[in-house]
């Protein structure tokens, strides 16, 4: 494979599964011409008057779209671990033979370990998303037969709008749907509140199918998915596992070294007066990261203020906030529980949002940016804050990038992650993958310090004179190693499997097949 | 030379299990030295882990045995520690494989350190051991007695001498709890050398039972050379340990401070723990007041409720009125609750300030009377207003020159 060093230093491919590919130029360098990919016109005669556009099963919409050989199928994320949708797509394609399909998910979850079957026998030829578990370890030992591609939620955004990946058939399961296809996550027993991951895939891909285990008479409201755009309709029994999808226990980590991470998350935004009145902040749905909107909470309480907006994910502990009246509005991209579906459903101030509004690289400007402060997490860091989010540091492939690099946007980016993990140091000289460069990441946050990206003098001079142990990326790393022991940098081998776009489409860097 | 088991498993595993390791020892009498590792760490440190091990077979003149870890990411001192124990185990080996003192952990304790956190760590369970520092209890306990299960008792004392080795606990006093006597006698050998700060001893009943300790340790301080001073707090946990509290308290100077140990004393009573605590009333008074009078630090049980905050700092509150001058641990999220409900108030801050200022001025006019508004100020008033002054300096919520400030100059 003819790889080229790109502008962050790693060598990447010219040309994957058959298409050119471009090495990262930098942050905002990239600017394509051209006009955005659209999907043939359609006419409305082609289309029953009465509305109903349902069919009798999956099988047959996919059979009536037109599946065949080299296909590309999208579904999207939000019904999470709890998804029935995607598996069945695969079990009936490979019911029909048909082979080298591309998978183009939102994200994938340990269910879908059922796919490996048919990555293993030509089915599905690769997946462009996510890669978790299972998943992750199949591509990892280089058995996927195509070049696995992740981008986040934007860049998946940006990849359908600018034609980079075609959308033949859209399947998109929804909580509640018309026959007509218009649909919702709200109602019904697999509600995931919203469906901001599949709006592009309604709007752009060829064939557009819903399905739902929740048909209700037209009009559905409110639409989040509008039927217009949609082919086929299909009623099942059962489009996901509730249990699976939402949880109804969101909980703060009991973890004392956790909550000391938010803790002094909170109080590091605190003293560089970053939580002030009319503030805006995005929380991930881990343990420590909603820990950090606990401590947010009790700071803003105290002082009498409150945030503007906060994104979510949305889980009971912000919804808690909100209603509080600490937080002016939710801008939402998924529910993370049942109280986070019901304030959705409830509540005007808490609203869906998609990729589309909040990450789009195509669009003119998004939402990333305006928000004063974003907590992440990352696998690994390395001294010049190259943050790594898909790769362990022994080589394997085990998570998706998500709203991650879509995230590092914003005003004050904030990774607090633990100094080591079962003796693997967090903190080293260069990271396995890298899927953030450093100048967009400007603190880290670990139980031994915090250390401040250089380019942030401001962050610097403000944190000075408090307290908190302010210390520079490389004493924190030699602190890690002084623990742990020098890593030897575990051996890879050349082979390409993967590659991590930038949220501009080009790619920032490869993911190798690992030694056995 | 060798012993007559042949093989032997030591150290912890288990789906829950961090930070540990399991290691399969079994002497051979021939083929050399095989180390198969199972780790998720192996391409990082896998070379690291293997020469380690090779290095403490040689030091105890092991050429052949087959030596199995599994491991979820343990640390040197733990790898260490776990092949020490199976070695000793088979062999006669009378050697002492010790890792390298890091020079965080052989800094001395003084009588008068604050003791108003200290934070238990069970001895046998390495992963709660690691970032037991970061939140800067003012004191860690290795504990060798009731959180290491008994079969479990022996390993337990290599993994607390490597600790107290390589473990960096942040400044915070290191503290072992040896096992009940006469067991604990045999437990010093294993920590006295390697820079122990201070030692809790249970179920203390007796003054003899303190110099049965002290006498151990002298031995062995003479026989290793050892300068450094280690400290006692011995815990009473009975009613004949609370009627011997003065003698206990006073047993020898190196009595720093005294604990009482409600779970037990309440079960010796026979009566119920309340959170009230009525029952153990005079007894934690009495310790208090056997404490003032040797003039060492009394310390209060544990509170055992670890998701109620609220209720820890009510009861921290009372053991202070009562005199208290600390209280164990079991969670690193009560540390900061203790801290800031022994130190003084600032109300009291300001009462004290005031008090001393007003003492000040007085003796400069070389009045003989000295008053606060409508309230006398004497001796015992002057000298308790000092003792909170030098707290909060202590404890840096008041200025050192609070003086100076005050009266700007």
């Amino acid at each position: 494979m003819e790889t080229i060093k790109n502008a962050i230093g790693r060598l990447v491919p010219t040309e994957i599964n058959g298409e050119k590919q471009i090495p990262f130029q930098g942050v905002g360098k990239y600017k394509p011409e051209g006009f955005i990919h659209a999907p043939k016109i359609s006419s409305n005669v082609d289309f029953p008057l009465d509305g109903n556009k349902k069919v009798a099963s999956l099988k047959d919409a996919l059979i009536k779209a037109g599946l065949k050989d080299g296909m590309t199928i999208s579904t999207h994320h939000h019904f999470r671990n709890g998804d029935l949708i995607a598996n069945q797509i695969f079990d009936i394609a490979k019911e029909l033979g048909v082979k080298n399909l591309r998978w183009f998910p939102s994200a994938s979850f340990p269910c879908h370990e059922h796919l490996i079957q048919y990555l293993e026998d030509g089915t599905i030829n690769r997946i462009e998303g996510s890669m978790n578990g299972a998943l992750g370890r199949f591509c990892s030992e280089g058995k996927m037969k195509g070049i696995a591609v992740l981008r986040s939620h934007g860049g998946r955004y940006q990849a359908v709008q600018d034609g980079e990946v075609k959308i033949d058939i859209a399947v998109i399961g929804a909580a509640c749907a018309d026959s007509f296809g218009n649909a919702n996550g709200l109602y019904g027993q697999s509600a995931s509140g919203l469906l901001g991951f599949a709006l592009a895939d309604s709007e752009y891909a060829k064939k557009v199918i819903v399905v739902t285990d929740n048909m209700v008479a037209f009009p559905c409201i409110p639409w989040q998915i509008q039927g217009n755009h949609v082919d086929f309709t299909v009623e099942m029994d059962k489009v996901g596992i509730p249990e699976q999808i939402v949880s109804g226990t969101t909980e703060i980590t009991k973890s004392p070294d956790r909550l000391l991470l938010a803790e002094m998350t909170a109080q590091f935004c605190d003293v560089t007066g970053i939580i002030k009145d009319g503030f805006s902040f995005q929380t991930g749905a881990g343990g420590t990261s909603l820990s950090v909107s606990e401590y947010f909470g009790e700071i803003m309480r105290e002082r009498g203020i409150k945030a503007r907006f906060a994104r979510g994910g949305s889980n009971k502990y912000l919804v808690k906030m909100l209603e509080e009246g600490l937080i002016e509005y939710i801008l939402d991209g998924q529910t993370f529980d049942l109280d986070g579906v019901r304030s959705m459903a409830e509540n005007k101030n808490h609203v869906w949002t998609s990729p589309f509004t909040s990450y789009n690289y195509h669009s003119k400007g998004n939402f990333a940016g305006i928000v004063d402060v974003v907590i992440l997490g990352a696998t690994e860091v390395d001294v010049n804050f190259n943050a790594n989010v898909v790769t362990h540091s022994d080589g394997y492939l085990l998570h998706g990038i998500g709203g991650w690099q879509n995230c590092l946007f914003s005003k004050t980016v904030i990774l607090p992650i633990p100094l080591f993990r079962d003796r693997i140091p967090v903190i080293i000289d260069e990271v396995t993958t890298i899927c953030g460069p450093g100048e967009l990441i400007d603190v880290i946050v670990t139980e031994r310090g915090i250390a401040i990206n250089p380019l942030r003098t401001d962050l610097i001079e403000k944190a000075k004179n408090s307290n908190l142990p302010i210390k520079t990326i490389h004493e924190l790393k030699e602190e890690a190693e002084k623990i742990c022991g020098v890593p030897k940098k575990p051996e890879l081998t050349d082979e390409i499997i993967a590659v991590i776009k930038w949220v501009d489409g080009t790619i920032i860097d490869s993911v190798y097949k690992v030694k056995q | 030379m060798e012993k007559q088991n042949k093989q032997i498993s030591v150290g912890n595993l288990g789906p829950k299990v961090r930070s540990d390791c399991m290691v399969n020892f079994e002497l051979a009498n021939t083929g050399g030295i095989q180390i198969n590792l199972i780790s998720k760490v192996t391409p990082l440190y896998g070379d690291t882990i293997k020469s380690l091990c090779l290095k403490q077979l040689e030091f105890h003149n092991i050429e052949n045995a087959i030596l199995n870890i599994e491991d979820k990411g343990a640390l040197d001192f733990v790898i260490s520690a776990r092949l020490e124990y199976a070695i000793k185990q088979l062999t006669n080996s009378d050697k002492d494989f010790l890792l390298d003192i890091i020079e965080e952990n052989k800094s001395h304790s003084s009588k008068e350190k604050f003791r108003f956190s200290r934070l238990y760590l069970p001895g046998n369970t390495p992963s709660m051991m690691l970032n037991a520092g970061i939140h800067k209890p003012n004191g860690i306990i290795l504990d060798l007695e009731d959180a290491v299960a008994l079969e479990k008792k022996e390993e337990a004392r290599y993994l607390v001498r490597n600790a107290l080795r390589n473990v960096d606990f942040y400044g915070a006093e290191r503290m072992v709890r040896i096992n009940q006597l006469p067991l604990g006698i045999e437990d010093l050998k294993f920590i006295v050398p390697h820079h122990v700060n201070l030692i809790l001893i249970p179920k203390c009943e007796s003054a003899d039972q303190i110099h049965q300790v002290e006498i151990e340790i002298n031995r062995i301080k003479a026989a290793e050379n050892l300068n450094y001073p280690i400290y006692y707090m011995p815990i009473i946990e009975s009613a004949l340990g609370v009627e011997k509290s003065f003698e206990i308290a006073t047993a020898t100077e190196n009595v720093v401070s005294m604990a009482i140990g409600l779970e037990d004393f309440t079960a010796d009573l026979g009566v119920r723990r309340t959170k009230e605590g009525n029952e153990s009333f005079y007894a934690r008074t009495r310790i208090v007041n056997a404490c003032k009078a040797a003039g060492i630090q009394p310390i209060d049980s544990v509170f055992s409720d670890i998701a109620d905050m609220e209720a820890l700092a009510e009861n921290v509150k009372t053991s202070k009125s009562l005199g208290f001058e600390g209280m164990g641990c079991i969670h690193p999220r009560q540390i900061a609750v203790i801290h800031e409900n022994f130190a003084p108030e600032k109300t009291e801050i300001e009462k004290a300030t005031n008090i001393i200022l007003a003492f000040d001025e007085a003796k400069s006019k070389g009045l003989g009377v000295v008053s606060l508004g409508t309230k006398m100020i004497d001796a015992p008033v002057v000298k308790r207003a000092e003792k909170t002054i030098n707290l909060a300096i202590k404890l840096g919520i008041l200025d050192e020159n609070w003086k100076k400030i005050e009266l700007k100059i």
